[in-house]
């Protein structure tokens, strides 16, 4: 309240000026929203988030309409990472502030939707974002200034006329407006936002349910138990998120029906196109599906009698049954009426029309300046990734926020140097805990920027790997040494919404066909330049990256822990070592004194370690244990007996090293098609 | 296949012996010695011998000798006997007489003396066999040196009978007698025609000859219609045997193509004696003709390599699919036969020819099969001797309960209780972490209760919200917190005694002011402050008077730097002076207290600046003649000097020791850096 009434008073102060002007506008205060004005704060930038409700997350407050989120807050990981366990937390934004964990606000797997809105009230307010309430943006418009960051200011309108300035417009009001379909007979049809949540107002009722996703299953399941039976049409067959691995698609949680419909209690599904359909109301009030074609060039008013239906000509015609209501559930799409036609914001082709066209940076493709964040940004990995779902865009707001810091201010991509010893390390440390590249996997990657002579690499964090060939001008960082994306991707033929998901063999245990994994899995793609965009554009269908130089799978991982040594540690520093022709493997500091005698160049463990000073000496058990495996030299034995020991077990350590040829093999060979 | 060879090489020995069976001399194989009358007496007519006269046995002729000694077997085959003549004294007829006794051998037939032969020609069986065959079948083996030569003899077998050349690069080699020896079984048989030029080689048409190598083609002469036309030429793949020849005569004296009218089961031809394969080609009375071409066509393509025969199949009632056109039959016993069709006569060659190879490939797949193997599993070993340690004493339980473990939660409370703070950042995945984990308990170990000291450890993989926020962006890391204090981060060597040493140290604060010139004194003998006495380091003391602050503040920075590293004490009372004086220096000076005291090293101050000082300080803790160790090789290779090392087993004697302390002395500002290395 004291933050509403702070805006108010700026507001007011300067209601006599034209225009009110802040650097970033961000619409909508919902969770992408939110998050957004999270990390403008904490960079200190000028900022303000305009909300039409009192409160934050309206959408949460209405929907789902029966309150349970089917987004996963789960309690317990068995790991105290706060990193890891974000891949299981889909409901927290990201923040410093460890009060403000959806955990801590509900201890249900499925949370209620209220939760959801108490906890975007305390995000907001903990944090102190500036959000101004009761003030909808009803008009964006452009106006064309040279000295403006893109070129042109964003002038937006509130309901009461008020004007607003900025240089950069973040849109975050998601999809909101209901679909709807208009086919006659549609006023019959009541909607998915208003119609009634009580299980008793369908007591002995016949339910036709319009749509296929979560809001249609969500509603046949709220009433299965006291309808007569419900059908639901739609024009496509039944997605299954656990055959498509995409959380859009109906979750297991809700597909009650499925099972009442395969066993044949009464429920059942149908396809069919709504644009064909057509509805009339006999005299007793019950509602009789037929088809548009019937009605054409009849007089409606003539009464039910006089009209064609499908069961007339067709006697066992599905749904011949009459109906006491129709439910639409269709789903929601972008709000496009507010925006001037001069910023040229259009919806998408096909699938993605709900949502308005954006580029992999999230910029719009009609207008520089202006970002679509949140569910409205879903058409970059629709169907694909979880970037439409808090879980996802939390991180794809951050890695906005992140290209607009460069842009606008000048601050490099956050990016750590490491010396060369430790990049099987850190890609090791990333693809166990991070939760951007699990969460958005394919849409975003960690970037390894080599530094000259591979002797040490620059680490970027969660890049959208969409834009990868702009790199260099969207971060602020070189990439003249060649690089790797690690990526994390599902087996390229396993999802599907017909495919058996349950076969047996679908897990890949052994390193060696690690390409071949299905499930949600590491994958390292090098590349001796940075890819271009032409070579972008043409890249394999359904690849997220252009045909690298050479490419490594760690294998995929029941409990998703990828740190044994020798099934995925191993095979990824040979791969490493194939690729920069180096030698990353550890050294006793007793190996790296020997090699200080015998060679000209030591490895980089040697180089980097011991030379400075900082060598591993390693405790006398496991020297021991590195001579019994015949990795390292005994010569405890040799200076107290003063004969040699019996050459069985210890190749020397000169042979060790020579032996350890890096085989340099066309790296063609290392590129692994999943198609192919 | 086995059997098959025993069966065609008894018949061989079989037809040697025939050969050889003609009588001789009546016993066989022995030298005989009779006197020159007796020998020339006892030739027969049409009988070859080989004599070579001697008066007295001389030690120079002995390997002669024993070498035709040896022979005498070999040519006792072909009946031809070699005798010694004795000489009586008193001879000087035309044989013992003249120098050439011993000299020279003579070959005989009957009484005529066919050739003589000087001693050096014959320097071993082969050449003894090889030469005396040549002499005797001078008629049956051309020699030819010229293509004309050949062309003629060639021209002049058309139509009658076949021609063997062979081309060896020598005479009197093994594979001149076995071409001769082969000729004296044949010879009346095929023309055998001999070269030594490599020119006539080339000539025959092959390509690429290897003129070191001997050749010996098979040239059909008796079917040669044409008269333009050299004749068709089959060459011995092999090399220059007797059996290896003999067995490729063999194979062209056999009919080209064999006609079958039986069980292709029962048929058993020379080739197939010979372990090569026999094709069938299936026949039918309508197509005979075209069929009796296409065999004779294969079996040219196929000579020496195959055998062909031609099966009717209207005679044969065959039990096999009526578009089979081709029957393989392998020597291999066991083996059922192979009915196929093919498409074309190349297919029925390559059919041949690649059972053979696929056998060659076959092994060769499997010896790459195995490569591939034994790379593969190349990849899957792991050769990283941290990692593989770590793991082989993964079951091992470590003995940790020294050390705290920090958790978000008790971190920051933790780093208040003890005055110091050791913390250990690590990842319990990481190898190299888990290794300094285990020094990291010895440590705790050797460090129990030592006041003032808490050793304790986070795990980044559990926690990487601190380790972030200390700034730890490598595992492993050590930071040590002092209350009040910016935490210092261990830079030195993951060891044990380097860590230990390095937590005492830190204990105090570096440098270590002294209040008075007893704790001065009792430093430099490193016998304050207590808690250091049983630590063997070297003290370095500054002395400063009060008008040296800049050198002072420079010393303590330096202090800093080497905190943890350097045992380091600074002293600046009034009787500073009187100290530095003592050790023959004066304020601001560096008192350097080796061996608790002993001895005293005093050195002036002239640098002033920090680097310079911290640069100083560690080269002079340097030793001048060190035992080059694992621990401090990094120290002095820093130094970028070249190294003059002295290798010794075991420990270096005291005048060792003192020649090359003069040496490294001698140098000025020690241009190199002289050591020694215990092997």
């Amino acid at each position: 309240l004291g933050l509403a009434l702070y805006a108010g008073i700026q507001g007011s102060a300067v209601s006599g000026a034209s225009f009110l002007y802040h650097d970033y506008c961000v619409i909508g205060a919902g969770p992408a929203g939110l998050q957004a004005a999270y990390f403008l704060q904490r960079a200190g930038r000028d900022y303000v988030v305009f909300e039409r409700s009192h409160a934050p997350g309206s959408f949460f407050a209405l929907y789902p309409r029966h309150r349970k989120l089917i987004s996963i807050n789960k309690q317990y990981t068995g790991k105290s990472n706060s990193e890891f366990n974000l891949r299981h937390d889909w409901n927290s934004l990201l923040s410093h502030d460890r009060r403000l964990l959806f955990r801590r606000y509900s201890r249900d797997f499925f949370p209620n939707a209220d939760t959801m809105v108490r906890y975007l009230e305390d995000f907001a307010s903990l944090l102190k974002l500036r959000v101004q309430y009761n003030t909808a943006i009803i008009h964006v418009t452009l106006e064309r200034n040279g000295q403006a960051w893109n070129g042109h200011y964003f002038l937006l309108t509130d309901q009461d006329k008020k004007n607003y300035k900025c240089s950069s417009l973040l849109v975050a009001t998601g999809t909101w407006v209901p679909n709807v379909v208009n086919f006659p007979g549609s006023e019959y049809v009541e909607g998915y936002e208003t119609v009634s949540i009580n299980p008793e107002d369908f007591a002995g009722q016949t339910v036709l349910i319009l749509g296929r996703g979560n809001s249609a299953f969500e509603t046949a399941e709220n009433i299965l138990g006291v309808t007569n039976f419900i059908h639901m049409v739609s024009r496509s067959r039944v997605r299954l998120s656990w055959a498509t691995h995409y959380v859009g698609d109906l979750r297991a949680i809700n597909n009650g029906l499925l099972d009442t419909y395969q066993l044949k209690s009464l429920d059942g599904l149908l396809e069919g196109n709504l644009e064909d359909l057509a509805i009339v109301k006999d005299k007793k009030g019950k509602l009789h599906i037929t088809l548009r074609f019937y009605l054409e060039n009849r007089n409606f008013s003539a009464g039910i009698d006089s009209i064609t239906l499908p069961q007339d000509e067709l006697d066992n015609f599905a749904t011949r049954a009459p109906y006491d209501r129709v439910i639409r559930c269709l789903g929601w799409k972008f709000d496009f009426s507010i925006y001037n036609r001069s910023l040229k914001l259009m919806p998408g082709k096909g699938d993605i029309k709900k949502y308005p066209q954006i580029k992999p940076s999230y910029e719009s493709r009609g207008t520089p300046g202006l970002f679509v964040l949140g569910t409205a940004s879903h058409s970059v990995d629709f169907r694909k990734s979880a970037g439409g779902f808090i879980h996802g865009f939390r991180y794809t707001t951050r890695a906005v926020h992140r290209l607009l810091e460069h842009r606008h201010h000048g601050v490099p991509w956050p990016s750590t140097v490491y010396p060369i010893t430790q990049l099987t390390n850190s890609i090791i440390k990333r693809v166990n805990e991070a939760s951007g590249l699990y969460q958005m996997f394919s849409v975003l990657a960690d970037i390894i920027l080599l530094r000259e002579n591979a002797t040490a690499f620059e680490y970027l964090e969660e890049y959208p790997v969409g834009v990868l060939a702009e790199l260099e001008m969207q971060t602020g960082r070189k990439a003249p040494n060649g690089l790797f994306v690690i990526i994390m991707e599902y087996g390229r033929n396993f999802s599907g919404a017909d495919k058996d998901v349950f076969y047996y063999n679908r897990a890949v245990g052994e390193a060696q066909h690690a390409w071949q994994s299905n499930f949600l899995h590491p994958v390292i793609y090098y590349y001796k330049q940075l890819p271009t965009e032409h070579e972008m554009r043409l890249r394999p269908p359904e690849w997220p990256l252009p045909r690298p130089d050479a490419i490594h799978h760690i294998v995929e991982d029941f409990l998703t822990d990828w740190t044994a040594p020798n099934a995925h540690i191993l095979p990824l520093r040979r791969f490493l070592e194939n690729c920069l022709s180096t030698d990353l493997r550890h050294f006793f500091a007793e190996s790296c004194f020997l090699f200080a005698f015998t060679h000209q160049k030591l490895p980089p463990f040697c180089q980097q370690g011991y030379v400075r000073m900082q060598g591993l000496m390693g405790s006398e058990g496991l020297r021991r244990h590195a001579v019994q495996a015949g990795l390292l030299q005994d010569y405890t034995v040799t200076d107290s007996s003063g004969d040699r020991p019996p050459d069985s077990h210890d190749r020397s350590q000169d042979q060790l090293l020579r032996d350890h040829v890096i085989p340099v093999r066309p790296l063609q060979h290392l590129v692994n098609a999943k198609d192919e | 296949m086995p059997a098959h060879e025993d069966r065609w090489v008894s018949s061989f020995v079989f037809l040697l012996f025939c050969a050889s069976s003609i009588p001789v001399w009546g016993s066989v194989g022995l030298l005989q010695e009779p006197s020159p009358q007796s020998y020339f007496s006892s030739l027969e007519a049409g009988r070859a011998s080989l004599a070579f006269f001697t008066p007295h046995v001389s030690p120079g002729a002995q390997p002669f000798l024993e070498q035709i000694e040896s022979s005498a077997q070999a040519l006792q085959d072909y009946g031809i006997s070699v005798v010694k003549v004795n000489c009586p004294k008193e001879d000087i007829s035309r044989y013992c007489g003249k120098d050439n006794v011993l000299r020279k051998a003579y070959l005989f037939r009957g009484n005529i003396l066919i050739r003589e032969f000087p001693t050096d020609a014959l320097f071993d069986v082969n050449s003894i066999v090889a030469n005396v065959l040549f002499a005797l079948l001078f008629n049956e083996v051309k020699y030819v040196q010229t293509l004309a030569d050949l062309q003629n003899i060639e021209n002049a077998l058309k139509g009658k009978s076949n021609m063997v050349f062979a081309y060896v690069p020598a005479t009197g080699t093994a594979e001149h007698r076995a071409v001769m020896e082969a000729a004296f079984v044949y010879g009346t048989i095929h023309q055998f025609v001999l070269t030594t030029e490599a020119a006539l080689l080339e000539s025959t048409g092959n390509d690429d000859p290897d003129v070191s190598s001997a050749w010996l083609l098979f040239c059909h002469c008796q079917r040669a219609t044409d008269p333009a036309q050299p004749c068709r030429r089959t060459a011995l793949g092999q090399p220059l045997t007797l059996l290896n020849i003999h067995r490729h005569l063999k194979l062209m004296g056999a009919p080209l193509v064999t006609e079958v009218a039986e069980d292709p089961e029962k048929v058993s031809t020379v080739h197939l004696q010979l372990g090569l394969p026999l094709v069938f080609i299936l026949s039918q009375k309508d197509t005979y003709e075209a069929d009796r071409r296409t065999a004779e066509f294969v079996a040219w393509q196929l000579l020496g390599k195959a055998g062909v025969a031609l099966l009717s199949r209207d005679l044969v009632d065959l039990n096999v699919l009526h578009r089979s056109n081709v029957a393989l039959k392998t020597p291999d016993e066991g083996l059922p036969i192979q009915y196929l069709a093919l498409e074309d006569t190349d297919e029925v060659i390559t059919l041949v020819e690649d059972k053979n190879k696929v056998k060659q490939i076959q092994e060769e797949e499997e010896e790459e099969e195995e490569e591939d193997e034994k790379e593969n599993n190349n990849q899957d070993i792991q050769d990283d001797q941290v990692v593989e340690a770590v793991s082989r004493d993964k079951k091992r339980e470590l003995p940790l309960e020294q050390i705290l473990v920090l958790t978000e939660d008790t971190f920051h409370s933790s780093l208040s209780e003890a005055a110091r703070t050791v913390v250990l950042f690590y990842a319990s995945w990481e190898a190299v972490s888990l290794a300094v984990l285990r020094s990291y308990s010895e440590v705790a170990d050797h460090l129990k209760g030592t006041p003032g000291v808490l050793l304790s450890r986070v795990n980044c993989w559990d926690w990487p919200g601190i380790c972030s926020q200390e700034n730890v962006t490598q595992f492993p890391t050590i930071k040590i917190y002092g209350k009040g204090e910016q935490s210092v981060t261990y830079d030195g060597m993951w060891g044990t005694e380097e860590l230990t040493s390095f937590i005492i140290l830190s204990r105090f604060s570096c440098p270590l002011r002294l209040a008075t010139r007893d704790e001065a004194e009792g430093y430099l003998r490193g016998e304050f402050p207590s808690e250091l006495s049983s630590y063997h380091h070297t003290s370095l003391l500054g002395v400063f008077s009060s008008a040296t602050s800049e050198a002072q503040e420079a010393f303590e920075e330096a202090g800093n730097i080497l905190s943890g590293h350097v045992r380091m004490g600074m002293y600046f009372e009034d009787d500073a002076l009187a100290l530095s004086h003592k050790y023959s220096v004066s304020p601001p000076a560096l008192l350097l207290a080796r061996n608790r005291g002993r001895s005293v090293e005093g050195i002036s101050l002239s640098k002033q600046s920090v680097q310079d000082m911290v640069q100083m300080i560690r080269y002079e803790l340097l030793d001048i003649f060190p035992e080059i160790t694992v621990q401090n090789l990094p120290q002095y290779l820093q130094l970028t000097k070249p190294f003059l090392i002295l290798f010794s087993d075991g420990a270096i004697s005291q005048m060792e020791s003192q020649e090359m302390l003069k040496l490294a002395k001698g140098r000025p500002q020690q241009t190199f850096v002289a050591c020694w290395l215990n092997l």
